[in-house]
Protein backbone atom coordinates (compact mmCIF):
# COMPACT_ATOMS: atom_id res chain seq x y z
CA UNK A 1 0.00 0.00 0.00
CA UNK A 2 1.25 3.50 -0.45
CA UNK A 3 -0.96 5.31 2.15
CA UNK A 4 1.14 8.24 2.58
CA UNK A 5 -0.06 8.15 6.77
CA UNK A 6 1.97 10.10 8.47
CA UNK A 7 2.34 12.43 11.36
CA UNK A 8 5.32 14.11 13.47
CA UNK A 9 5.60 16.33 16.82
CA UNK A 10 8.64 17.82 18.27
CA UNK A 11 10.22 15.87 21.07
CA UNK A 12 13.22 17.08 23.51
CA UNK A 13 16.33 14.68 23.80
CA UNK A 14 19.27 12.61 21.47
CA UNK A 15 19.69 9.89 19.68
CA UNK A 16 22.88 7.43 18.38
CA UNK A 17 23.16 7.10 14.79
CA UNK A 18 25.88 5.57 12.72
CA UNK A 19 28.19 8.19 13.23
CA UNK A 20 26.94 9.51 17.21
CA UNK A 21 24.92 11.13 18.81
CA UNK A 22 23.05 13.85 18.33
CA UNK A 23 20.36 15.81 19.17
CA UNK A 24 16.22 15.71 18.13
CA UNK A 25 14.33 17.58 17.43
CA UNK A 26 11.00 15.83 15.76
CA UNK A 27 9.51 12.87 15.71
CA UNK A 28 7.81 11.13 12.66
CA UNK A 29 5.61 8.66 12.80
CA UNK A 30 3.83 6.58 9.79
CA UNK A 31 2.42 3.68 8.38
CA UNK A 32 3.53 2.44 5.42
CA UNK A 33 6.38 0.58 2.95
CA UNK A 34 8.60 -0.83 5.18
CA UNK A 35 12.57 -1.00 4.25
CA UNK A 36 14.05 -3.46 6.36
CA UNK A 37 11.57 -5.37 8.13
CA UNK A 38 10.05 -8.44 6.49
CA UNK A 39 6.20 -6.95 6.59
CA UNK A 40 4.85 -5.67 3.50
CA UNK A 41 4.13 -2.55 5.76
CA UNK A 42 4.70 -1.00 8.91
CA UNK A 43 4.84 1.30 11.82
CA UNK A 44 7.17 3.97 10.67
CA UNK A 45 8.95 5.50 13.84
CA UNK A 46 11.88 8.40 12.77
CA UNK A 47 13.45 9.52 15.49
CA UNK A 48 15.27 13.50 13.14
CA UNK A 49 16.92 16.66 13.52
CA UNK A 50 15.41 18.31 10.43
CA UNK A 51 18.42 21.02 10.33
CA UNK A 52 21.08 18.38 10.61
CA UNK A 53 20.55 16.89 7.43
CA UNK A 54 18.17 14.27 5.70
CA UNK A 55 20.76 11.49 7.10
CA UNK A 56 20.22 12.99 10.92
CA UNK A 57 17.63 9.91 11.25
CA UNK A 58 17.18 7.36 13.98
CA UNK A 59 14.62 4.50 12.08
CA UNK A 60 12.17 2.02 13.52
CA UNK A 61 9.96 -0.28 11.77
CA UNK A 62 7.62 -2.44 13.87
CA UNK A 63 4.50 -4.45 13.19
CA UNK A 64 1.31 -2.76 14.72
CA UNK A 65 1.18 -5.15 17.49
CA UNK A 66 5.07 -4.47 18.60
CA UNK A 67 3.89 -0.68 18.18
CA UNK A 68 0.88 -1.50 20.49
CA UNK A 69 3.63 -2.92 22.86
CA UNK A 70 5.72 -0.41 22.68
CA UNK A 71 3.08 2.38 23.74
CA UNK A 72 1.89 0.25 27.02
CA UNK A 73 5.51 0.30 27.86
CA UNK A 74 6.02 4.08 27.61
CA UNK A 75 3.08 4.58 28.95
CA UNK A 76 3.75 2.47 32.07
CA UNK A 77 7.37 3.72 32.35
CA UNK A 78 6.04 7.34 32.32
CA UNK A 79 3.44 6.69 34.71
CA UNK A 80 6.29 5.13 37.13
CA UNK A 81 8.23 7.90 36.42
CA UNK A 82 5.72 10.31 37.24
CA UNK A 83 5.05 8.42 40.57
CA UNK A 84 8.47 8.25 41.81
CA UNK A 85 9.35 11.94 40.77
CA UNK A 86 6.25 14.12 41.02
CA UNK A 87 8.29 16.80 41.44
CA UNK A 88 10.36 16.42 38.20
CA UNK A 89 7.64 15.50 36.42
CA UNK A 90 5.37 18.15 37.12
CA UNK A 91 7.91 20.74 35.90
CA UNK A 92 7.93 18.64 32.02
CA UNK B 1 8.32 -15.53 -22.85
CA UNK B 2 9.55 -11.86 -22.14
CA UNK B 3 12.49 -12.99 -20.71
CA UNK B 4 13.61 -15.64 -23.08
CA UNK B 5 15.49 -13.89 -25.93
CA UNK B 6 17.61 -15.59 -28.73
CA UNK B 7 21.33 -15.63 -27.69
CA UNK B 8 22.60 -14.11 -31.29
CA UNK B 9 20.22 -11.03 -30.80
CA UNK B 10 21.19 -9.58 -27.55
CA UNK B 11 21.96 -5.94 -27.44
CA UNK B 12 23.93 -3.60 -25.52
CA UNK B 13 22.41 -0.44 -23.50
CA UNK B 14 24.01 2.53 -21.83
CA UNK B 15 22.77 3.54 -18.45
CA UNK B 16 24.00 6.69 -16.81
CA UNK B 17 22.31 9.68 -14.08
CA UNK B 18 22.14 12.99 -16.43
CA UNK B 19 20.41 16.47 -15.52
CA UNK B 20 17.23 17.72 -17.50
CA UNK B 21 15.39 20.51 -17.39
CA UNK B 22 12.40 19.63 -15.35
CA UNK B 23 9.75 21.64 -14.44
CA UNK B 24 9.96 25.50 -13.55
CA UNK B 25 13.02 25.20 -15.37
CA UNK B 26 14.99 23.30 -12.67
CA UNK B 27 17.47 21.00 -13.27
CA UNK B 28 17.08 18.14 -11.55
CA UNK B 29 18.80 14.07 -11.51
CA UNK B 30 17.43 11.44 -14.22
CA UNK B 31 18.14 7.66 -14.54
CA UNK B 32 18.79 7.26 -18.43
CA UNK B 33 18.94 3.95 -19.69
CA UNK B 34 18.66 3.52 -23.81
CA UNK B 35 19.75 0.78 -26.14
CA UNK B 36 22.99 1.34 -27.86
CA UNK B 37 22.51 1.98 -31.76
CA UNK B 38 20.85 4.97 -33.73
CA UNK B 39 17.40 3.45 -33.59
CA UNK B 40 14.65 4.61 -33.76
CA UNK B 41 13.55 3.88 -30.03
CA UNK B 42 9.56 4.22 -28.26
CA UNK B 43 10.64 6.47 -25.17
CA UNK B 44 9.30 5.56 -21.41
CA UNK B 45 9.02 8.01 -18.55
CA UNK B 46 9.65 5.74 -15.55
CA UNK B 47 8.10 7.27 -12.17
CA UNK B 48 9.91 5.90 -9.19
CA UNK B 49 7.79 4.55 -6.18
CA UNK B 50 6.88 6.26 -3.07
CA UNK B 51 10.28 4.54 -1.30
CA UNK B 52 12.22 6.67 -3.79
CA UNK B 53 14.88 6.76 -6.69
CA UNK B 54 15.90 3.82 -6.17
CA UNK B 55 18.14 0.50 -6.78
CA UNK B 56 14.91 -1.33 -8.14
CA UNK B 57 13.98 1.71 -10.41
CA UNK B 58 17.55 1.86 -12.13
CA UNK B 59 17.12 -2.30 -12.68
CA UNK B 60 13.83 -1.18 -13.88
CA UNK B 61 14.99 1.45 -16.42
CA UNK B 62 17.56 -1.58 -17.62
CA UNK B 63 15.07 -4.12 -18.32
CA UNK B 64 12.96 -1.78 -20.20
CA UNK B 65 16.12 -1.04 -21.91
CA UNK B 66 17.11 -4.11 -22.61
CA UNK B 67 13.82 -4.74 -24.40
CA UNK B 68 14.67 -1.57 -26.72
CA UNK B 69 13.08 1.56 -25.26
CA UNK B 70 14.69 5.07 -24.43
CA UNK B 71 13.79 5.04 -20.61
CA UNK B 72 14.03 8.03 -18.40
CA UNK B 73 13.65 8.21 -14.68
CA UNK B 74 13.82 11.41 -13.08
CA UNK B 75 14.11 11.50 -9.35
CA UNK B 76 10.71 13.28 -7.97
CA UNK B 77 12.55 14.11 -4.13
CA UNK B 78 15.42 15.58 -5.86
CA UNK B 79 14.33 19.06 -4.69
CA UNK B 80 14.61 18.00 -1.08
CA UNK B 81 17.59 16.71 -0.75
CA UNK B 82 19.81 13.86 -1.27
CA UNK B 83 20.77 10.70 0.98
CA UNK B 84 19.72 6.87 0.56
CA UNK B 85 16.95 6.61 -0.73
CA UNK B 86 15.10 5.55 2.61
CA UNK B 87 16.35 8.72 4.60
CA UNK B 88 15.08 10.85 1.37
CA UNK B 89 11.60 9.15 1.24
CA UNK B 90 11.33 9.60 4.90
CA UNK B 91 11.90 13.07 5.01
CA UNK B 92 9.92 13.68 2.07
CA UNK B 93 6.75 11.47 3.72
CA UNK B 94 6.96 13.44 6.96
CA UNK B 95 6.12 16.95 4.61
CA UNK B 96 2.92 15.57 3.06
CA UNK B 97 4.77 14.03 0.32
CA UNK B 98 5.90 15.43 -3.49
CA UNK B 99 3.23 17.97 -4.70
CA UNK B 100 0.87 16.55 -7.77
CA UNK B 101 1.46 19.75 -9.64
CA UNK B 102 5.40 19.15 -9.27
CA UNK B 103 5.13 15.79 -10.58
CA UNK B 104 3.08 16.64 -13.72
CA UNK B 105 4.97 19.81 -14.20
CA UNK B 106 8.64 17.42 -14.01
CA UNK B 107 6.60 14.58 -16.46
CA UNK B 108 5.27 17.06 -19.00
CA UNK B 109 8.87 18.52 -19.68
CA UNK B 110 10.14 14.91 -19.87
CA UNK B 111 7.96 14.04 -22.23
CA UNK B 112 8.99 16.77 -24.28
CA UNK B 113 13.04 15.83 -23.56
CA UNK B 114 12.63 12.13 -24.61
CA UNK B 115 10.74 13.36 -28.06
CA UNK B 116 13.33 15.20 -29.12
CA UNK B 117 15.73 12.81 -29.24
CA UNK B 118 17.43 12.21 -32.57
CA UNK B 119 17.37 8.36 -31.61
CA UNK B 120 13.40 8.49 -30.77
CA UNK B 121 10.54 7.30 -33.00
CA UNK B 122 8.40 10.11 -31.97
CA UNK B 123 6.20 7.61 -29.40
CA UNK B 124 6.44 8.10 -25.34
CA UNK B 125 5.08 6.12 -22.68
CA UNK B 126 4.27 6.43 -19.16
CA UNK B 127 5.02 3.81 -16.49
CA UNK B 128 5.24 3.90 -12.30
CA UNK B 129 4.87 1.45 -9.75
CA UNK B 130 3.06 2.49 -6.08
CA UNK B 131 2.52 6.06 -5.72
CA UNK B 132 4.38 6.33 -8.90
CA UNK B 133 1.34 4.22 -10.66
CA UNK B 134 -0.51 7.00 -9.27
CA UNK B 135 1.64 9.76 -10.59
CA UNK B 136 1.57 8.00 -14.35
CA UNK B 137 -1.99 8.01 -14.13
CA UNK B 138 -2.30 12.16 -13.30
CA UNK B 139 0.42 12.82 -15.52
CA UNK B 140 -1.07 11.28 -18.51
CA UNK B 141 -4.56 12.68 -17.72
CA UNK B 142 -3.01 16.18 -17.21
CA UNK B 143 -0.42 16.41 -19.55
CA UNK B 144 -1.57 15.42 -23.33
CA UNK B 145 0.61 13.57 -26.27
CA UNK B 146 1.70 10.43 -24.28
CA UNK B 147 1.10 7.33 -25.89
CA UNK B 148 0.51 4.72 -23.39
CA UNK B 149 0.29 4.42 -19.50
CA UNK B 150 0.97 1.42 -16.75
CA UNK B 151 -0.30 1.57 -13.85
CA UNK B 152 1.26 -0.49 -11.31
CA UNK B 153 -1.11 -0.84 -8.30
CA UNK B 154 -1.16 2.65 -8.19
CA UNK B 155 -2.87 3.50 -4.54
CA UNK B 156 -4.60 6.77 -4.04
CA UNK B 157 -6.00 7.35 -7.83
CA UNK B 158 -9.64 6.85 -5.83
CA UNK B 159 -9.60 9.09 -3.18
CA UNK B 160 -11.67 9.06 -0.20
CA UNK B 161 -14.00 12.07 0.63
CA UNK B 162 -11.47 14.11 3.38
CA UNK B 163 -8.48 12.80 2.24
CA UNK B 164 -7.19 15.29 -0.47
CA UNK B 165 -4.32 17.20 0.77
CA UNK B 166 -2.50 20.21 -0.12
CA UNK B 167 0.26 18.24 -1.64
CA UNK B 168 -2.44 15.74 -3.35
CA UNK B 169 -5.76 18.11 -3.88
CA UNK B 170 -7.28 16.79 -6.87
CA UNK B 171 -8.18 12.86 -6.67
CA UNK B 172 -6.51 11.42 -10.13
CA UNK B 173 -9.91 9.81 -11.23
CA UNK B 174 -11.69 13.03 -11.50
CA UNK B 175 -9.13 13.70 -14.76
CA UNK B 176 -10.44 10.48 -15.98
CA UNK B 177 -11.90 12.15 -19.12
CA UNK B 178 -9.16 13.65 -19.82
CA UNK B 179 -6.93 10.98 -20.28
CA UNK B 180 -6.54 10.33 -24.40
CA UNK B 181 -3.56 7.19 -24.24
CA UNK B 182 -4.50 3.78 -23.36
CA UNK B 183 -4.20 2.72 -19.96
CA UNK B 184 -2.75 -1.04 -18.70
CA UNK B 185 -3.29 -1.80 -15.16
CA UNK B 186 -1.96 -4.26 -12.98
CA UNK B 187 -3.15 -5.14 -9.32
CA UNK B 188 -3.04 -7.72 -6.44
CA UNK B 189 -6.37 -8.46 -5.25
CA UNK B 190 -4.91 -8.27 -1.61
CA UNK B 191 -3.80 -4.98 -1.62
CA UNK B 192 -5.37 -2.37 0.85
CA UNK B 193 -4.17 0.60 -1.53
CA UNK B 194 -5.63 0.33 -3.80
CA UNK B 195 -8.65 -1.94 -2.82
CA UNK B 196 -10.05 -4.25 -4.84
CA UNK B 197 -13.49 -1.66 -4.91
CA UNK B 198 -11.24 0.87 -5.61
CA UNK B 199 -9.80 -0.78 -8.78
CA UNK B 200 -13.63 -1.26 -9.82
CA UNK B 201 -14.47 2.23 -9.18
CA UNK B 202 -11.53 3.24 -11.44
CA UNK B 203 -12.56 0.59 -13.89
CA UNK B 204 -16.09 2.10 -14.16
CA UNK B 205 -15.05 5.80 -14.55
CA UNK B 206 -12.97 4.49 -17.81
CA UNK B 207 -15.72 2.85 -18.75
CA UNK B 208 -18.38 5.73 -18.44
CA UNK B 209 -15.06 7.93 -20.51
CA UNK B 210 -15.21 5.48 -23.04
CA UNK B 211 -11.40 5.17 -22.79
CA UNK B 212 -9.32 2.36 -24.05
CA UNK B 213 -7.44 0.50 -21.10
CA UNK B 214 -6.72 -2.79 -19.79
CA UNK B 215 -6.61 -4.02 -16.05
CA UNK B 216 -5.32 -7.52 -15.19
CA UNK B 217 -6.00 -8.58 -11.13
CA UNK B 218 -3.93 -11.30 -9.30
CA UNK B 219 -5.14 -13.50 -6.69
CA UNK B 220 -2.90 -14.47 -4.20
CA UNK B 221 -1.03 -10.78 -4.95
CA UNK B 222 -0.92 -7.61 -2.64
CA UNK B 223 1.07 -4.83 -2.93
CA UNK B 224 4.37 -4.30 -4.62
CA UNK B 225 4.19 -8.00 -6.13
CA UNK B 226 6.88 -7.27 -8.34
CA UNK B 227 9.10 -6.35 -5.49
CA UNK B 228 11.62 -9.48 -5.36
CA UNK B 229 13.53 -8.56 -1.96
CA UNK B 230 9.97 -8.00 -0.22
CA UNK B 231 7.32 -10.57 1.26
CA UNK B 232 4.94 -9.12 -1.31
CA UNK B 233 6.71 -10.83 -3.69
CA UNK B 234 4.79 -13.32 -5.75
CA UNK B 235 7.17 -14.96 -8.80
CA UNK B 236 4.78 -15.63 -11.17
CA UNK B 237 1.84 -12.45 -11.07
CA UNK B 238 5.07 -11.10 -11.58
CA UNK B 239 6.51 -13.13 -14.60
CA UNK B 240 2.96 -12.71 -16.12
CA UNK B 241 3.13 -9.13 -15.17
CA UNK B 242 5.98 -8.08 -17.20
CA UNK B 243 4.63 -10.33 -20.37
CA UNK B 244 1.63 -7.73 -19.96
CA UNK B 245 3.42 -4.66 -19.96
CA UNK B 246 5.77 -5.69 -22.76
CA UNK B 247 2.82 -6.60 -24.98
CA UNK B 248 1.36 -3.78 -24.17
CA UNK B 249 4.52 -1.22 -24.70
CA UNK B 250 5.18 -2.95 -28.25
CA UNK B 251 1.53 -2.66 -29.09
CA UNK B 252 1.45 1.41 -28.58
CA UNK B 253 4.94 2.58 -28.76
CA UNK B 254 6.15 0.56 -32.09
CA UNK B 255 3.03 0.56 -34.25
Amino acid sequence: MCLMISVSAPVTGSGRGPTGWFRLTQVNVGFDHATHAPLDHALLLDFVNPELGIGARIAVELDLASGRTLVAQLQAAISAAEASEPAIASRE
Amino acid sequence: MWNSGHTDAYRGIVAAVTTYPAGKGDLIHAYLARPEGAGPFPGVLLIHHMPGWDEFYQEFARRLANHGYTVLCPDLYCRFGHGTPDDVAASVRAGGGVADDDVVADGGAALGWLRSLPTSNGRVGIIGSCSGGRHAVLTASRVPGFDAVVDLWGGGVVVAAGQLTKQRPVAPIEYTKDLEAPLLGLFGNEDHSPTPSDVDRHEQALKAHGKTYEFHRYDGAGHGFFYYDRPAYRPQASMDGWSKIFAFLNEHLRA
